[in-house]
């Protein structure tokens, strides 16, 4: 176990290398003078040739490539992730703000896409043919075809505008007033849960039709177990194998969504900041939210793969 | 007689077709599901209406007229008009056209870039191998729609950069599902038998072991045909991906957004069109999985 969780270590920070690299590369190398990131485009065209030339030097951008990538590196490591053109405040500061938003929000929506997919798809599987089964399944076919912004739309109008049962923006963080967070998590939570949710059902459900044709099931129903034993003991412990692997990607598109969801419901988290950074051509931010959040999708898997290999030792010894 | 292999008056080979017979089996084991029926007609549909626009559509889907704005749904302009008096219908309508193009050329760059850098990687192996699986790894770290966010921002917009970031975006997976068929095909006694008559690698790639890989990547074509569509309406929903006037589901749903209350009908209909279509894309992409090869069930 110890090799395994080693050697997953040491992928995960290459991989994470890796990450530093493309993120620093596509920003440098794309369209448009990599100053940019450092003063907006009015400040260039007020300013001077030698004014420019000195704000390249400051910062570094005369030498090359590879001395800028490590002097980058070497200020990540130092907290320091530039300063915010737009907002002229410190990224990370910045970050550390919209942090906890995004995070409390799509820690809910985690839980709830796995809880409730994986009581839905057993209950799917275990009944299959049912209306039970019909009726999740439909459910589940809607979660991974709507598109999450729009259903964040729908949502606002039925339960925010017409019955007036939840707000219809906004967050209020949980520290200070944790009902009031909750009732103003539902809606976008639903909506950033949604596709995890029902891809996570329809995981399960096939897999635990699958376990269910094994031959150690039909040889636990022949000893005359009972049904919950044979359930929750034999079926899920196994069938949940695959699941596990899904909830890091179900993790990766819920941050993903919150990019469209907190657009939507006027959210101030880190995915509203990367689409404002964005529009306002704020370089700093986009390259420190989206290393950011590459990072915790990284990290998460790490942890999903040891627990995979704890789960199965097949993984382990492979 | 095409099921009979041996003929038994000369004891030699029969010509068999077998890609007939499975073809036939495909279709069969597709069409015994009515919901894969109903995600064909959808996307035949869809394809008529995007090459027939301009004959469906009442009105030009780009002409304002700013003495109709905001229309309710009326027999003139069957799903009312928007806040420039533009027909909601025939945006729709040509919308269709955007959402179509977007999803396939995007999906053909992906699938083209992701399989060739798996089946190279794969066959390969050694440091090629590892280095092009290792950047695969590092570009999935990144939720697929922030990636496309971002590189279509840095690109500037427009449909064509949506295009590429997307394509872009989705290759990873390709190159992932590419590079664990090969592995396994690659051990298949007939790519040592084609090595030992001394086929060139190029031609073992190209000629066995690519064919042998290809049933799970036309299932994950048929779907991520939907989550591309998906893909863009987030993108333009956003305002990063198809410039006004052009016209585009996820821009019309962000459009309708502002008038919600009193014209919902401006964000419902545009966000029902992407349903249909990317529920037709999973269905028959569900079905294409179950008829090609059903042990994938659960995998893609």
């Amino acid at each position: 176990m110890t090799t395994y969780v080693l050697r997953r270590c040491v992928q995960a920070v290459l991989v994470l290398i890796l990450i530093t690299f493309l993120v620093f590369l596509v920003i440098r190398l794309l369209p448009g003078d990599p100053i940019l990131i450092y003063l907006s485009s009015q400040d260039i065209q007020t300013l001077t040739a030698e004014q420019i030339d000195a704000a390249r030097a400051q910062f570094g951008l005369d030498k090359p490539l590879v001395m800028q990538y490590f002097r980058w590196i070497g200020d990540l490591f130092h907290n320091d992730l530039g300063v915010s053109i737009f907002y002229n405040q410190k990224v990370s500061k910045l970050i550390g703000e919209r942090l906890p938003v995004t995070l409390s929000l799509g820690i809910l929506a985690f839980l709830v896409s796995n809880v409730f997919g994986i009581i839905a798809g057993s209950i799917s599987a275990l009944r299959r043919g049912k209306w039970i089964d019909t009726v999740v399944t439909v459910i589940a076919n809607f979660g991974i075809t709507v598109p999450s912004f729009w259903m964040g739309i729908l949502l606002i109008y039925f339960f925010g505008l017409k019955l007036d049962w939840f707000p219809r923006f906004g967050y209020v963080p949980p520290g200070t007033d944790f009902m009031g967070f909750l009732h103003h998590a539902v809606l976008p939570v639903a909506c950033l849960a949604i596709f995890p949710l029902a891809s996570t059902t329809r995981q399960t459900r096939s897999s635990i039709l699958e376990v269910a044709r094994q031959d150690y099931i039909r040889t636990a129903w022949a000893k005359g177990l009972r049904e919950r034993v044979i359930v929750m003991k034999h079926m899920l412990k196994n069938g949940l194998i695959p699941v596990v692997t899904l909830s890091g990607i179900g993790l990766s598109f819920i941050l993903g969504g919150s990019v469209l969801i907190e657009t939507v419901f006027n959210i101030p988290g880190m995915g509203r900041l990367e689409v404002e950074a964005i529009q306002s051509q704020d370089y700093s931010i986009v390259q420190a939210v989206t290393l950011f959040i590459a990072v915790v999708v990284v990290l998460v898997n790490l942890l999903v793969d040891i627990t995979y290999g704890l789960l199965d030792p097949r993984i382990r010894y492979g | 007689m095409t099921e009979q292999l041996i003929d038994p008056t000369t004891n030699t080979f029969n010509e068999v077709t077998p890609h007939v017979s499975e073809l036939r089996r495909i279709i069969r084991v597709m069409a015994s599901r009515k919901v894969v029926i109903v995600g064909v007609v959808i996307i035949v549909i869809m394809i008529l209406v995007a090459i027939f626009a301009p004959l469906l559509a009442p009105y030009d889907p780009y002409k304002t007229n700013l003495r109709e704005t905001l229309q309710p749904a009326s027999s003139k302009h069957l799903l009312g008009t928007d806040s420039l008096g533009r027909d909601t219908l025939s945006r729709v309508i040509y919308g269709s056209r955007t959402s179509l193009m977007v999803g396939i050329v995007s999906i053909f760059i992906a699938s083209s870039i992701g399989m060739f850098l798996g089946l190279t990687a794969a066959y390969y192996g050694r440091i090629y191998g590892a280095v092009v699986m290792r950047l695969i790894d590092a570009l999935m770290a990144f939720p697929m729609i922030l990636l496309a966010l971002v590189i279509a921002a840095l690109l500037g917009g427009g449909i064509t950069n949506v295009i590429i970031a997307i394509g872009i975006s989705l290759t990873t997976i390709y190159a992932r599902l590419m590079h664990g068929q090969v592995l396994s095909v690659k051990e298949n006694d007939y790519v040592t038998a084609s090595r030992s008559m001394g086929s060139s690698n190029t031609l073992i790639m190209f000629r066995h072991v690519f064919p042998n890989c290809l049933p799970p990547m036309i299932v994950l074509i048929t779907m991520q045909l939907g989550s591309a569509i998906l893909a863009e309406a987030g993108l333009s929903f956003l305002g990063i991906g198809i410039a006004p006037p052009g016209a585009s589901w996820g821009s019309m749903v962000n459009d309708g957004y502002k008038f919600l209350l009193d014209l919902p009908i401006l964000s419902f209909a545009p966000g029902i069109a992407i349903m249909l279509i990317v529920f037709a894309f999973n269905m028959v992409g569900d079905g294409l999985r179950d008829a090609l090869d059903p042990r994938l069930r659960g995998t893609i």
